[in-house]
């Protein structure tokens, strides 16, 4: 099962001080599986990616990362993941290429630097400084860096912002090119079109809490259970939500002799399905607050 | 423990590089003790101190290269670090399979190489404009030698160990700035140790400065000098010894106070 697993966290709690980051939080990850994090600003995916990664200290629960708990993580261990981090200034004064070959010196089993730099796309900028590189240009460097060790298990902290759009889609099939070589990915990302594309499972979190954790495909199936459908009726705009939408529009050509005005069913996206999950997170936790507030101070008090 | 030298060298490189090309961070480093030598020098540079015919500005080389030991290694890397910690610099380091102690000695290696720049440039300005005397036999540089390195390794430690206090890199230079001063002062810097008064003195002995500012006395100054110092001789011996203390003191203090990041970012 140890083998099976690359990441495996039960039950993950941890607070700043009265902010409860997680709230208990499971999450599997089989090796070469790639699973999106998926959340708002400020749900927990950093701070859930950075106590896998060992930067962080967890309150409560268990966790393992290729077998080994990552607060005991020694250097052979971190030499087998690859660490994409949400940002960076460093590096300032060396060249790209200077930058990858410095990390590919301290990796015992590095890829080859050229290839590593034409891959992320940053093989005319070999000789730039990193100073003079575009934001976009400096992620790249940055996953560059996270995968120069050849990682069997790859961080991704929001990788994408700041790309434009093709920028985005080279990045895509780049990662598809690891998972390929059976990398194991864990991504942060708050964009669905890139989640829905890259990840084998879904784990929508919001407020410190796993809400889903599915395929991309089955969250989808989900979204097309139900449908909107609007018309006009006496001038008044009418919309109802229904499991049936066939059976309503029965209804509706009965009711009008002519064409139904402005008739149209809507089917929710994906966006819509992650929106509405998320949405009721955050309400739940609002209504909750005052009694969180309570069991923190008797814990800070611990 | 040959792979541990080889990452150590790798980040000395490293850190130099960035050094160099940050033209402004680099002459600075490399000027700052002149322009101090400029001014005092210039102002009191030619008074005799006693009977002993030594000019003030002899008297004031030992003390900005003892000076340039700290600036160098404590200044430098208790002001840096902080900042190096909010750029991500250590964060990714630490993410990698990076040894503390490699990292360490590449710190090391980056304060060794520009406190040889800074000394040479300084003695260099001294000889050329104020008439400063360097000595001469393979025994006094000698010392020079292993007084630097123990004050550097150890100044280097004590600079890791301290970058965590500071809590963020605009306020590192406000909270490092004044003790570098206050040591200066009462080490005998800029006054003569002799002159200071008796609590300053003993205050001052509990730290590296006032020992190697001593020592480069005991390098720079003619042996007659000695009679300036507050027991009629260099000591050697002791600032030897205290310096070693410090050595110890400071490589315990690296080991269990450095951290590669902020304590409230766990």
């Amino acid at each position: 099962m140890i083998d099976e697993l690359a990441v495996r966290a039960r039950g993950v709690i941890k607070s700043y001080g009265a902010v409860h980051a997680l709230r208990g939080v499971d999450l599997d990850i089989r090796r070469g599986e790639c699973v999106a994090l998926l959340g708002p600003n400020g749900a927990g995916k950093t701070t859930m990616t950075e106590i896998l990664e060992g930067f962080r200290i967890r309150n409560q629960g268990e966790v393992t990362v290729l077998g080994v708990d990552p607060e005991h993580g020694n250097l052979q261990w971190k030499a087998r993941l690859g660490m994409v981090l949400q940002s960076s200034a460093d590096l300032k004064e060396l060249s790209v290429a200077e930058a990858v070959r410095h990390f590919a010196q301290i990796y015992p089993h590095p890829a080859n630097v050229d290839e590593v730099i034409e891959v992320v796309g940053l093989h005319e900028k070999r000789n730039t400084y990193v100073r003079k590189l575009s934001g976009g240009q400096r992620r790249r460097l940055d996953v560059a860096l996270g995968i120069i060790g050849q990682p069997e298990l790859l961080f991704l902290d929001e990788p994408t912002t700041g790309f434009d759009p093709e920028a985005r889609r080279q990045f895509w099939t780049l990662i598809e090119g690891l998972k390929a070589k059976g990398v194991t990915i864990l991504l942060t990302t708050h964009y669905l079109d890139e989640a829905d594309r890259l990840a084998d499972r879904v784990a929508i979190i919001a407020a410190g809490v796993v809400l889903a954790d599915r395929t991309p495909s089955s969250l989808r199936a989900d979204a097309m259970r139900t449908a909107t459908v609007n018309w006009v009726e006496g001038g008044v705009a009418r919309s109802e939500q229904t499991e049936h939408p066939t059976a309503l529009m029965r209804e509706l050509m009965a009711r009008f002799e002519d064409e139904v005005p402005e008739l149209s069913v809507v089917r929710p996206s994906l966006e819509d399905v992650y929106l509405h999950l998320t949405g009721e997170a955050s309400e739940r936790e609002r209504d909750a607050a005052p009694a969180d507030g309570a069991v923190t101070s008797a814990e800070v008090a611990s | 423990m040959r792979w541990l030298l080889r990452l150590g060298w790798l980040r000395t490189v490293v850190e130099l590089k960035q050094l160099v090309r940050h033209r402004e961070m680099a002459f600075w480093t490399l000027m700052f003790p002149v322009v101090l030598m400029v001014i005092f020098g210039s102002v009191f540079g030619q008074q005799k101190l006693g009977p002993t015919g030594v000019t003030f500005a002899q008297y004031f080389t030992a003390g900005m290269i003892a000076s340039g030991v700290l600036y160098t290694s404590f200044q430098n890397l208790a002001i840096g670090m902080p900042q190096e910690r909010e750029e991500g610099t250590l964060k990714r380091l630490q993410g990698a399979p990076m040894p503390k102690a490699a990292y360490f000695l590449g710190k090391i290696g980056l304060v060794f190489v520009t406190y040889v720049g800074q000394t040479a440039v300084l003695i260099a300005v001294g000889v050329a404009f104020y008439g400063i005397n360097i000595p001469t036999g393979f025994d006094t540089w000698w010392r020079f030698t292993w007084i630097s390195v123990l004050g550097l390794v150890s100044c280097t430690l004590l600079g890791i160990a301290f970058s965590t206090v500071p809590s963020s890199g605009r306020t590192a230079s406000t909270v490092v700035s004044p003790i570098v001063l206050v040591l200066q002062f009462t080490s005998g810097v800029y006054f003569m140790f002799r002159d200071l008064p008796h609590w300053m003195q003993q205050f001052a002995a509990l730290f590296p400065l006032k020992w190697l500012t001593q020592g480069m006395r005991s390098v720079f100054m003619p042996s007659q000098a000695a009679s300036l110092e507050t027991t009629g001789s260099f000591e050697v011996g002791r600032t030897a010894a205290v310096l070693l203390l410090w050595l110890v003191i400071s490589m315990v203090m690296a080991s269990t106070l450095f951290r590669w990041q902020r304590r409230s970012e766990r």
